[in-house]
């Protein structure tokens, strides 16, 4: 088991014209096993709650707390936060020239395990992950997110979440910019890691189209830089119908 | 040797456009007429005779350049030379394996030249390996015949102390195509001339090139296309990496589209990964343009710092920074050093600038 727990979390970036405060305060606890559905209008500051949380260095916490299974998170560099057992597939996914997907992922895999996975049976735990995710074999020699479409990109991220095999992992718009077909093979892929590994999901999007695939059992929805309403999977319906136009300048 | 030669070419002073970055108190006198330099046939075959080309060794007067330059160290070398190394690749000869020569030497000042004709309709490629502490002054020219496709790759795998100064000019004829590809991660001072020039209509130049300075090193590489017959084509990228205090590097990109040259097409491109706040790149492309009847013609350059958010996604999936860091410029190189087309070598010149990196905690 394992839970991620963050406090009054307040984080600003610093903007032209000095720190602008982005998150107000967020309480949030994911559990091993949970969907955690975080659904809230653009800019409403989801990517700032899930870039703080890996670490991003663009991001200062000035306020709260995060850990997991009760250690301080904050105080990890973005690497130890990884190996600490986060993962964050990325609303934007970075392009890395002339890096191999399959250079990057055994590299990753060696970094997070404290050695090299044993060639044979990694190749083939790669191989069937790719298959599942219906990502043609070619994409191992291509370079990281370099030309993918973005379907393909974030069929990558997820495809790193079922190899690294985290304890939570944070799906920043995975469903964003996907057409049906990729979307059912994303959700499979999330739904397949978190049965095997029992994983605990922060789910954020802006639609609710994704939770007919993978299941919330929270609702959270976020404005102005914290939640403003919990519950359970009717609330999403209930924003299905009704939009986000009710919690502005919440 | 006198060292009251009479001389026709000037001795450059530091202020001349074409010196204005190269710190000549460290060419240890090869462009100083007064300093007496040694004429050597240092470039050798590696590994036995194959059939398809031969290599002889003629006198110069025999073999007199066929390219004009104003560079003050090539006059003299060119004007010293006695002998010249002559690499001739038969007229439609196909080899496969590259033909490798090495190069070795002496720690006092020496000149060299060598000819390289690729024979009409041929297809090969070529490596010069150069390594330990020598200092050098030397010419390289590519005589590519018609129809000919030549890959030249210099590898300057030079030790902390050698100087090198060289022109590899090349002279590409009818549908001919030349791909150069230069790689520069050694040596105190090294200051190269890749130039082009084309005799016929239809040919091709592909110039690629990497370099790495570290700490106090100097390495420059002074690009020059002359395009001056119509339809001929050229790409020019080099990409560059600093680090450590001091380490310097200057990339000149010259291209010169003449009157006559309709139907040109050309671009180049320059990059610079700065790693350190002591390190200083400069990068000047430079297109003059004297027709309109072009199919193309661009430039770009850039010089920048890591990529915070490569580093950041590399991180976020548990690598370390310093590994991360790594693989970045591993990645930054690999388009360029992956066209050598020879494995070993490739990982080769890759780890030696992995180890570098790790020597510099970079
Ligand atoms: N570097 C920055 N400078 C100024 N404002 C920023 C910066 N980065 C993000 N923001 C602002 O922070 C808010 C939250 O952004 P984000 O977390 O990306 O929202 P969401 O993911 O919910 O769309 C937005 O209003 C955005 O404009
Ligand atoms: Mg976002």
């Amino acid at each position: 088991m394992a839970q991620l727990v963050i406090k009054g979390l307040q984080v600003s970036v610093e903007g032209e014209s000095g720190a602008i405060e982005i998150l107000r305060g967020v309480d949030l606890t994911i559990n091993s096993g949970e969907v955690h559905a975080i659904m809230g209008p653009n800019g409403s500051g989801k990517s700032t709650l899930a870039y703080s949380i890996a670490g991003h260095p663009k991001y200062s916490v000035t306020g709260g707390s995060v850990t997991l299974d009760g250690v301080d998170v904050l105080e990890m560099s973005v690497d130890e936060r990884a190996k600490a057992g986060l993962f964050l597939a990325m609303q934007y996914p970075v392009e890395v020239p002339g890096v191999s997907v399959s250079n990057f992922l055994r590299t990753a895999a060696t970094a997070l395990r404290g050695e090299a996975p044993k060639v044979r049976t990694w190749v083939g735990e790669v191989k069937e992950a790719m298959s599942k995710l219906s990502i043609d074999p070619t994409f191992s020699e291509r370079s990281v997110n370099e030309g993918f479409s973005g379907g393909e990109k974030k069929r990558h991220e997820i495809l790193q979440m079922e190899l690294l095999k985290p304890k939570i992992a944070i799906l920043d718009e995975t469903d964003s910019g996907l057409d049906v077909d990729a979307l059912r093979i994303v959700s499979e892929g999330v739904n397949r890691v978190k049965s095997e590994q029992n994983l605990g999901i922060m789910l954020i999007t802006h639609y609710t189209r994704i939770l007919r695939y993978i299941k919330p059992d929270f609702v959270h929805v976020f404005a102005g830089g914290k939640i403003v309403e919990e519950g359970g999977p009717e609330l999403a319906d209930r924003l299905e119908e009704k939009g986000y136009a009710q919690y502005a300048k919440a | 040797m006198s060292s009251v030669l009479p001389t026709n070419y000037l001795t450059p002073t530091g202020r001349e456009e074409a010196w204005r970055f190269t710190p000549l108190k460290r060419i240890a006198g090869l462009h100083d007429p007064a300093v007496s330099v040694i004429d050597r046939i240092s470039i050798e075959l590696f590994g036995s005779a194959r059939a398809g080309f031969n290599i002889s060794t003629v006198k110069a007067s025999e073999l007199p350049a066929k390219s004009t330059t104003t560079d003050a160290i090539v006059q003299r070398l060119r004007s010293e030379v006695t002998e010249v190394v002559h690499l001739k690749i038969d007229n439609e000869a196909v080899i496969n394996e590259p033909i490798l020569l090495k190069r070795s030497v002496g720690s006092s000042g020496e000149f060299s030249r060598t000819v390289i004709t690729a024979g009409a309709h041929s297809k090969a490629s070529v490596i010069v390996e150069n390594t330990g502490d020598g200092i050098i002054g030397e010419e390289i020219e590519i005589r590519v015949e018609a129809g000919a496709n030549l890959t030249f790759i210099t590898l300057q795998e030079w030790g902390p102390k050698a100087v090198h100064m060289g022109r590899h000019h090349a002279i590409i004829g009818r549908d001919a195509n030349f791909k150069s590809i230069t790689v520069t991660i050694g040596g105190s001072l090294v200051r190269l001339l890749p130039t082009v020039e084309y005799s016929d209509q239809g040919s091709s130049a592909e110039l690629w090139g990497v370099y790495f300075a570290t700490d106090g090193q100097h390495l420059e590489h002074r690009v020059f296309v002359d395009h001056g017959i119509p339809r001929a084509k050229s790409r020019v990228n080099y990409k560059g990496v600093l680090a450590g205090d001091g380490a310097r590097t200057v990339w000149i990109g010259d291209v010169f589209i003449r009157q006559n040259a309709e139907g040109t097409d050309t671009y180049e491109l320059n990059k610079n990964l700065l790693l350190s706040d002591g390190a200083r790149a400069d990068s000047v492309p430079n297109l003059e343009i004297e027709t309109g009847e072009i199919v193309g013609a661009g430039h770009a350059s850039t010089t920048g710092r890591f990529d915070d958010e490569q580093l950041f996604y590399l991180m976020s999936r548990g690598i370390p920074m310093n590994e991360a860091r790594r693989l970045v410029i591993r990645g930054f190189f690999t388009e360029i050093i992956d066209k050598i087309g020879d494995e070993v070598i490739q990982e080769r010149l890759m780890s030696k600038i992995d180890s570098q990196l790790e020597t510099l905690g970079a």
